[in-house]
């Protein structure tokens, strides 16, 4: 089992008071939760420190803490031979277990004996996983594969790390942040107690080409000037296929051409839309030809995109 | 033998779940999740039903909620404070995130 400094993960002396480690855990809280903070690895962060503050914000549990000695973090250890006798009710072996997981085992067993029959029904606990999606298994749905590792009673009352595996579908149209339950897939029951569910945060891979909000998509389309002006048809690249979309003549910049039904399905209801934005294209190399009609064009048109400026500035 | 895949549900504004359903997911006593209903920080369909009913959607609000009661240590009025903030800047990343996909 690796060891972790507690008191170090909360910037804390080995003595400090309770005042102190609730002071310092609530300072940190404060910066790295992963509710309201936004820090780079604000949640691996917050996890640590709220194991080390579980720990040590109970005395009975910050002495069995401080029983296993100090250590450097990351090094490899075993509880001294009688530290099972004293804390952990004569549990044995401790090699499939981490350090979190034998506090929170010492928690367990104090419930169990707190007056609750052994026979009581226990529901299982909720488990938490973040699945990464490309777009298109978000778009259209998907099946995923998730490798769990799962926290479990053993009969002596201790507790070990198992794998739990679980095959879940994914309907299509789920959005980056977006949260999804599979009902009794969480922790198993005790003593005829439900079973957990599992939790699911959908991480979705930004796509080179579609941008989402909500339930419709957005495109840019870049358009050559005389595109824009004469008007064109363009194949344009959508999830669920390409489509032949017409440019009507005289589209402007930034305008938005929408493809009703071609964004995000979800459930039964109605797809949303696909907007295609149109961006003008200019050349940065032109050949003397292009130049010269360039130049002609100019020289023929009394189209003027400042009047309005023009105007004002005659004022 | 594979085993079938489990379908994973949708916590959103379409699909509903009943008070006991939320109170035994929350993670929160049944007495303090009352007092987030009375505050406001969670919306019953229809508040005066005899029997409440939720759009699944609150289901993650209340989980949020038990998370920050335990990590925190709030009260429940406190709760709701931070509950509002927290959905107040989810409404801003979303607009963000609609800004940011109009303009690319």
């Amino acid at each position: 089992m690796k060891y972790k400094d507690y008191y170090a993960v909360l910037g804390i002396a080995r003595d400090a008071s309770a005042d102190e480690i609730k002071t310092s855990y609530r300072r940190l809280a404060r910066k790295y939760h992963p509710d309201v903070s936004k820090e780079k690895d604000a949640e691996e962060k917050f996890k640590e420190m709220a194991e080390a503050y579980e720990t040590l914000k109970d005395p009975e549990k910050r002495a069995a803490y401080d029983q296993l000695g100090s250590h450097t973090p990351g090094q490899d250890f075993r509880p001294p031979p009688d530290w099972g006798q004293h804390f952990a009710q004569g549990r044995g072996g401790f090699d499939d277990v981490d350090l979190a997981d034998l506090f929170a085992g010492l928690s367990g067993q104090r419930g169990r004996a707190g007056g609750r029959r052994a026979d009581h029904p226990l529901p299982g606990s909720d488990y938490e996983a973040v699945v990464r999606l490309t777009f298109d298994q978000a778009f259209h749905g998907t099946e995923v594969d998730l490798e769990l590792s799962a926290l479990e009673w053993d009969p002596d009352g201790g507790m070990r790390r198992v794998p739990h595996r679980v095959k879940t579908r994914i309907p299509r149209g789920v959005s980056d942040g977006e949260k999804l339950r599979v009902p009794g897939k969480g922790g198993k029951g005790v003593n005829g107690g439900p079973d957990g569910d599992l939790y699911l945060d959908i991480d979705v891979e930004a796509h080179p080409l579609y941008r989402m909000s909500g339930r419709d998509l957005y495109v840019d389309l870049p358009l050559a000037p005389w595109e824009s002006v004469l008007g064109t048809n363009v194949n344009l690249p959508t999830p669920g296929g390409t489509v032949a979309l017409k440019v009507p003549a005289g589209t402007r910049a930034g305008q938005h051409l929408r493809l009703s039904g071609r964004g995000i399905a979800r459930g039964s209801g109605a797809a949303g839309n696909l907007y295609a934005i149109v961006r003008i294209e200019v050349q940065s190399v032109l050949d003397d030809r292009q130049r010269a009609l360039y130049k002609e064009l100019s020289e023929i048109s009394n189209f003027n995109p400042r009047a309005q400026l023009e105007q004002e500035a005659a004022r | 033998m594979i085993a079938p895949a489990d379908d994973a549900v949708r916590l959103d504004s379409v699909t509903e779940i009943t008070w006991t359903q939320l109170v035994s997911a929350s993670g929160l006593p049944e007495d303090e999740l009352r007092e987030l209903v009375r505050y406001g920080a969670l919306v019953p369909r229809d508040p005066d039903a005899p029997a409440w009913t939720f759009e699944s959607r609150w289901l993650v609000v209340a989980r949020t909620a038990s998370r920050l009661r335990h990590d925190f240590e709030l009260d429940p009025h406190g709760l709701c404070v931070v509950l509002g903030f927290v959905e107040r800047i989810e409404r801003l990343e979303a607009e963000v995130r609609a800004l940011r996909a109009l303009l690319g």
